[in-house]
Formats: structure tokens, sequence, C-alpha cells
């Protein structure tokens, strides 16, 4: 097993930071989520093409870079870091492993070569009305229909879900899970934008009645657990990248602000807070680094998938909470970009579900 | 990387199949061990080492493990202290004599930092080391030092220069314990146990060529010492022998480690022993109370994220990559670690955590975890302490006032 990276993976972060710090930069962030797309089709493109990241966990074969989850992570902390606006979890992360983990060969040379390119936007709908991530959570039925199958229900929470070109569904039939592909425009689809908290991620509900579909993969063949593993892992690298941000902005920030005639940063108070929060994010990043190798070794990974999910998103609360803390007033002000942060660190502590929930997976995996 | 460890692990295994001998004294195997590289892999090449990262020790331990072959002395106790200081800092000559006996466990260590006075403090120390004809004298006193009654050498910071500013008058020495000027007593602690001694020095003396590092350069050594301590608190790279093995130079192993390890059987109850809880939940029926799953949740969560990160922190150490005092971050998180390991076991054991003795839960482990666990925090530079080092040399924050500056002669002190 790996514990650190390698240094043809550390050129690989450089290179994505300085895509990150060039390509969005808090101005950025904020006139694109004052937008109902949420994100620069010109950065898109220049992070699918120049950059290749959409496809940087997706086999050559389907068009992909061919590196795995630990370069995926690295894309990803960077990313979090940088609270870039992309349907990038959404399409590559989500959709990308769903098709890998699940879609016949044939579909998966059909679909991800343009999910690697970025040249078509897809998500993954799988929570409903509950808010609920797990298989046993999906009621949506689908029916099948001659040779193809119609789908009924309700699905909320889908990240990127209006902007998407390609939609997979998870539904119930006879035979179990299955995922399919419905067309934007099928008879019976309905999204709508769901008002977010954190508008740094677009949401939408979508609504299926008597919706055309077709099958990914095998007729209750969907891989709801594995392909969760995996983008639980990939979330939790960008989480860990959102908090180690705020940790630099709430230090930077601590020498900077000067009150009783010193930078509040020289109060010891302040600065066991600060020592405190860095031990919280160094974990959470020791955390999600090793589910990243823990998955890229082919090992079993629900454990350590749900352990750095639930830690790295606690670090990342605890720390915006911190930074706006020791920002004082003008830490509560709209003007000051900690609130970009703290509310994806909020959005991200319930989407694909909370560290209770996890601290639960977590034991189960392993028997407990 | 795989393909080294994999190439590593077979070489270990044909070498201990050829060399390994339980016919030999406890002494002899390890001196042979020594000289062949095997005790210690992760040591410089030149030094009875063979310069391997951690990974291919965690392989080559599991071959001694599997081939029942005892392995070095190295990691009981002070030794390993000793050994990255004097791998850091000392002489040639140093190295070759003391590295090759904390290897073969012949020699006993303790470190001689805190003071009465002097304890977060340490550059305030006032023990003083003074030269004379050819060789440096020390008087004064340490207090807490761990396994110091057991010890043959001590490692020593003193006060050699008076009108130098606190940190530039330190001297670090290797002291000889086992001499007329030196005399140790024993401790009680809140646990129980009497692992830490008062260490008094009257006319003791200290050969010239024990002096680790320069005259005056007494702190830098330090720090290292400190830096591998914190760090450690994450360290676990024991060679497992199996109970099972049995044979003259099994006798002699478990002998030397039963004294070498006196001090220290309280060591695993003060670190907070997760690894019962999961058994102790299941058996007691708290695995049930989804509260305390959440918080035992929290708890292996916490505990294998440290370790993963201490293990990154070791390899990037190796490649050149850290900082130095990322060891901070190891030692703070064992304390959050111990802590929250302490109220879990409260939880799960309930109102039986009043008891204590071979009675009580556990054969009375769970009340030595309840009242050890407060070491952590205070042992190796306490929790504030590394706090201060993280803002002030990780995250670069500003320093505190400084009262202490000046000669140290003239610094207010205890
Ligand atoms: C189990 C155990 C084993 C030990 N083994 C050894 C050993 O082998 N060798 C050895 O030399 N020592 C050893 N020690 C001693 C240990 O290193 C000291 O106790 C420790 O460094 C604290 O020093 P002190 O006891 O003098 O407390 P003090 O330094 O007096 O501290 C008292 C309180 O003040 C706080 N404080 C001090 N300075 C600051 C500051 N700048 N900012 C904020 N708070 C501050 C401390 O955190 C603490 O809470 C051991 C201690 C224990 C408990």
């Amino acid at each position: 097993m790996e514990f650190s990276f390698t240094a043809e993976q550390d050129q690989f972060r450089e290179s994505v930071a300085r895509f990150m710090t060039d390509k969005s930069p808090s101005s950025d962030v904020r006139k694109l989520m004052e937008t109902d797309d949420g994100f620069d089709p010109n950065v898109w493109r220049q992070l699918c093409g120049e950059l290749g990241l959409t496809g940087i966990h997706i086999p050559e074969t389907y068009g992909g870079a061919g590196f795995g989850p630990v370069e995926l992570g690295i894309a990803m902390e960077e990313q979090g870091r940088a609270l870039l606006c992309a349907p990038y979890l959404s399409s590559s992360v989500m959709a990308g492993y769903a098709l890998l983990t699940s879609a016949s060969e044939e579909q998966k040379r059909a679909w991800l070569p343009a999910i690697a390119d970025g040249s078509q936007i897809a998500t993954l709908a799988i929570s409903e009305d509950l808010g609920l991530w797990r298989a046993n959570d999906i009621c949506l039925t689908a029916k099948p229909n001659k040779d193809a199958y119609t789908l009924a229900g309700r699905k909320r929470f889908v990240l990127d879900g209006c902007v998407a070109d390609m939609l997979f569904v998870v539904a119930r039939t006879e035979a179990g899970l299955s995922l399919f592909k419905v067309d934007t425009s099928a008879k019976g689809l309905r999204r709508t934008p769901l008002p977010a908290m954190d508008p740094t991620r677009k949401i939408a509900e979508i609504e299926l009645a008597g919706t055309p579909a077709e099958l990914v993969g095998q007729d209750g063949g969907f891989n709801l657990d594995a392909t969760f593993d995996s983008v639980l892992v990939a979330f939790a690298n960008e989480l860990a990248g959102g908090a180690e941000a705020m940790l630099s902005s709430v230090v930077e920030y601590s020498k900077l602000r000067v009150q009783f005639g010193r930078p509040i940063g020289s109060f010891q108070a302040i600065k066991h807070r600060c020592a405190d929060l860095m031990v919280e994010v160094e974990l959470a990043k020791a955390a999600a680094y090793q589910a990243a190798q823990q998955l890229a070794s082919g090992e079993e990974a629900t454990e350590l998938a749900s352990l750095a999910k639930a830690t790295a998103s606690d670090a990342y609360l605890f720390a915006a909470r911190e930074c706006i803390q020791f920002h004082g007033g003008i830490g509560f002000t709209w003007e000051n970009d900690t609130h970009l942060w703290f509310k994806r660190a909020k959005s991200s502590e319930v989407f694909l579900g909370t560290p209770q929930e996890h601290r639960e997976r977590m034991l189960q995996a392993v028997g407990v | 990387m795989n393909q080294s460890v994999d190439s590593i692990r077979d070489e270990a295994r044909s070498w201990l199949k050829e060399n390994w001998d339980s016919s030999l004294s406890l002494i002899e195997w390890r001196t042979r061990l020594a000289e062949s590289g095997w005790a210690a892999p992760d040591w410089p090449e030149d030094y009875y080492g063979r310069n391997l990262g951690p990974a291919e020790v965690a392989a080559i331990n599991e071959e001694f493990a599997a081939a029942g072959a005892i392995g070095g002395a190295q990691s009981t106790g002070v030794r390993s202290l000793a050994a990255a200081t004097l791998l850091e800092h000392g002489s040639d000559e140093q190295k070759r004599t003391f590295l090759r006996r904390i290897l073969t466990g012949e020699d006993a260590w303790c470190q001689l930092f805190s003071e009465p006075g002097s304890g977060s403090d340490l550059a305030g120390a006032t023990t003083r080391a003074d030269r004379q004809g050819n060789e440096w004298v020390v008087n004064g006193q340490k207090v807490w030092n761990t396994s110091a009654h057991h010890a043959d050498y001590g490692l020593l910071v003193a006060r050699t220069d008076w009108d130098q500013p606190k940190h530039k008058g330190l001297t670090y020495f290797i002291i000889d314990m086992r001499q007329p000027g030196v005399e140790v007593r024993q401790l009680r602690q809140m646990n129980g146990h009497a692992s830490f001694n008062e260490v008094f020095f009257t006319n003791a003396s200290v050969l010239p060529d024990h002096m680790i590092g320069e005259e005056g350069e007494g702190w830098a050594v330090a720090v290292t010492t400190l830096a591998y301590e914190r760090r450690g608190f994450a360290r676990s790279r024991d060679i497992k022998i199996d109970k099972l093995w049995s044979g003259k130079i099994y006798d002699q192993y478990r002998e030397e480690v039963a004294i070498a390890n006196e001090p220290y059987t309280w060591y695993p109850q003060r670190a907070g022993r997760v690894d019962l809880v999961v058994q102790r939940a299941k058996e007691t029926g708290a695995i049930e109370d989804p509260v305390i799953r959440q918080k035992i949740a929290k708890l292996l969560a916490m505990d294998k994220s440290a370790q993963w990160f201490a293990a990154r922190l070791r390899e990037d150490q190796k490649a050149g990559r850290a900082k130095g005092p990322e060891g901070s971050i190891t030692k703070l998180a064992a304390s959050n670690i111990a802590r929250l390991a302490s109220d879990v076991h409260t939880s799960i054991t309930g109102t039986d955590a009043m008891l204590t003795g071979p009675e009580s839960p556990q054969n009375g482990i769970i009340a030595e975890i309840l009242v050890s666990v407060p070491a952590v925090s205070i042992a190796g530079g306490t929790d504030e302490i590394q706090k201060n080092i993280i803002s002030e040399r990780l995250l670069d924050m500003p320093k505190e006032t400084r009262f202490d500056t000046g000669p140290f002669k003239d610094v207010r002190r205890n």
C-alpha cells in the first residue's frame, strides 16, 4: 500500500492547481453561482481539453487518460480548494463511475468518450423525495415495455440535472436495482431546478411520467454500492481540498488583521485553534488520500470510502466555521468569500449521506 | 515501489533461512543482525542499515515474524530516540560505538531533559556542565525521566554558558548513568506505576568525546530528539514474536523485553487502547447503542487517519519533503485520540468504570486506561506546546512576545 504521492503525481497536482488559481478565482465563482447553468463553458472546454481532467480516471479504451482514483483525487482536491464551478462531480465522477461499474462494453464505448472529453455532460440520479442514497432507499420503478422500459417517479438532489445532456437514473425493476439512460427530450420528463442553499452546486428535481428509458448494463445489475464507494472517495478528496483552503484563509487573515496593537494571529487563543484545525485537516487529507489508494489497489473500499467522506466533511465544516469566526463581522458578510466555502461545506455534509450515516456504513462494512 | 518491496521480502526471507539460528545467544544473534544490515533496515547503509522505506521495512518485519526471528532492540524505550539523535548529529565514532549496542540491546537509555524549574520551557534548563580539565562535570537535577532507573546512558541537555541567551548556552551530552555522581529516585505516578524518576547529579562526569554536536548547540540536537519523539506517538514497529516459540534465545529475549518494557507496560493504555473498543462494545452490548456507535466510528476514523498521516509523513521525511515539526500533528492527534478513547471506554463500560484492579473490566485494563490517558497530553511536550509549534512553525503565525531574551543569567525563572 502506498501512503504518499509520486513525483509525477505531485507535478500533476501543481498543474491542476495552477489552472484552478487562474480559472477559478472567487470573482468567477461569484459570477457563475448567479447563473442557471452554474459553469463557464470556456473554462469547461479548457478543463476537458488542455488538462484532460474530465477523463482522468477513465480508461484509454473509452477515451480517457487511463489514470486512477489517486489522480482523480488530486483533481478533485484542487477543484475543491478553488471551489471550481463545473459539472465535474456529476458528469465525470458520478455518471462516469456508474457506467464504468455497470454498463455493457458497447455502452461504455458509446457514452464514456463523450464524458471523458467533456463534449457531453452526464449526471446520475439516485436519491428521491426522502433525500436518501442507499440501495434500499430507491423506490422509483422501471416497467418493461416491449424492448424498452418506462420510468415513473421523481428524483431529487440531482447534481447538474438541468444542464445534463445524458441522464442516468437508478430505478428498481423486478430483477432489482438497475440503471437507465433517459433521453433529455423524452416524453414525460420534467427537470426543475431546486433552490440551493449552496449556489455553487446546481441541483434539480427530475420527474418521470411513463418516460421511455434505455437499460444500462444488465437488468437488476446496477452496482450502486461500488459506484457509491468510488464517488465518495473522489468527493472526500474534494472536501479535503476545501477544508485546507479554509485553513489557509483563516491563517492568512489572522496574520493581517491587527487588534490591540498586534496581529490577531499572535493571540494564543487563535493560534491554538488554528493548530487544532490543522490536525483535523491533515487527518481528513490522510483519510481521503488513503481511501483513493485503497480504491486504486482494487481492494474492498467501502469502509475507507465512508470513513473518508465522514472525516472530510466534518473537517470542512469545522474549518469553514472557524474561518468565519476569526474573520469577525466581515466573516458574516456577503462580500467576504468565506461563505462560499461554508455553503459548499454545508451542502456537502448532507450530499451523498451525512457523516453519521457514513460512520454507521463504515462500521457495517467491517461487520461491526 | 511494490516491486522493490517484493524483492526485499525475498531477500530477507532467504537471508533468514541461512542465518536465523535460535541456538545463538540473544546478543550474538543481534550482533549478526546489526552487522548484516537487517536489524535496522531503515537506517543508513553506513551505519548498520539499508536505507529502506517504511513499506520495505514492514515487509521485512513480516518475514521476521513468520520465521520466528528476533529483531533489533532499537525500538524499545528511549533507544529509538538515542538512535535518531545519534544518526543525525553524532560523530562517526559515537555512531559506531553506540548504535550497534542500541541494536543489540546491550545498552538502555533515558532522556534527561525536563527539570523541576523547566519543562515546557526546556531551553530554560539550569543543570550545569562545566569543563574541568579533560572532562565535563555535571551538577543539578532532572525530573520525570522515564526508565532512568534501568538506563546505562542518558541523553542530557545541560547549560554550559550562562552569559549567552538561553537557547545558545546549552550543550547536548551522553552521560554514563552508572557512576557515583548520578542518583536516580523513582517517582510514583497517578496510575500507581513508577516509570519516571528524578535524577540528581553531583559532580558527575561526562567524557569529552561524549558531547553530541558542538558546545552551545545543544538546542538544535534536542529539537531532533523531540521531533522524533513526537512523530513516534503513532509508531509501532516491533516485530511480534509469537508466544509459542520456545528455546533459550526466546527466553533471553522475553527477559530483556520484560526489563526494557517494565516502565512501559501501561503505555498502550495511555494511548487509549483503541484496539479493544469494538470487542468491548460487543461484550457489554453497547454496540447496539447508536450514540455509542457514532463515537466508536469517530474514534476508529481518527485513529486510522492519524496512522495514515504518520505513514505518509515517514515517506515524505525519507524523501526530504517534510518541514520537520509535523510530528507535532501526530502528537496532538494522539492526545485527541487517547482522550476520545478514554471517553468511549467509559461509555461502553458504564458504572463498572468505577472499579479498578484485576477483578475489574478487562482485568483492570479499562481502569488503567482511564487513569493513564492524561499522560499523553503532557509527556513529550504538552498539547499547548504542540499547538504553539504547529501554529508558529508549520502555519508561520506570529511568535509569542518573549520575555526571556538576553543573557540567561538575567532571565526570570522558578
Ligand atoms: C509520563 C511522562 C513521561 C515523561 N518522560 C520524560 C522523560 O523521559 N524525559 C524528560 O526529560 N521528561 C519527561 N517528561 C516530562 C514532560 O516532558 C514535561 O512534564 C512536559 O514537557 C511539561 O513540563 P512541566 O511538567 O514542567 O509543565 P510546565 O511546563 O510547567 O507546564 C504547565 C502548564 O503550562 C502550560 N504551558 C507552559 N508553557 C506554555 C506556553 N508557552 N503556552 C501555553 N501554555 C503553556 C503547559 O502546557 C501545561 O499545561 C515526562 C512526563 C510524563 C507525564
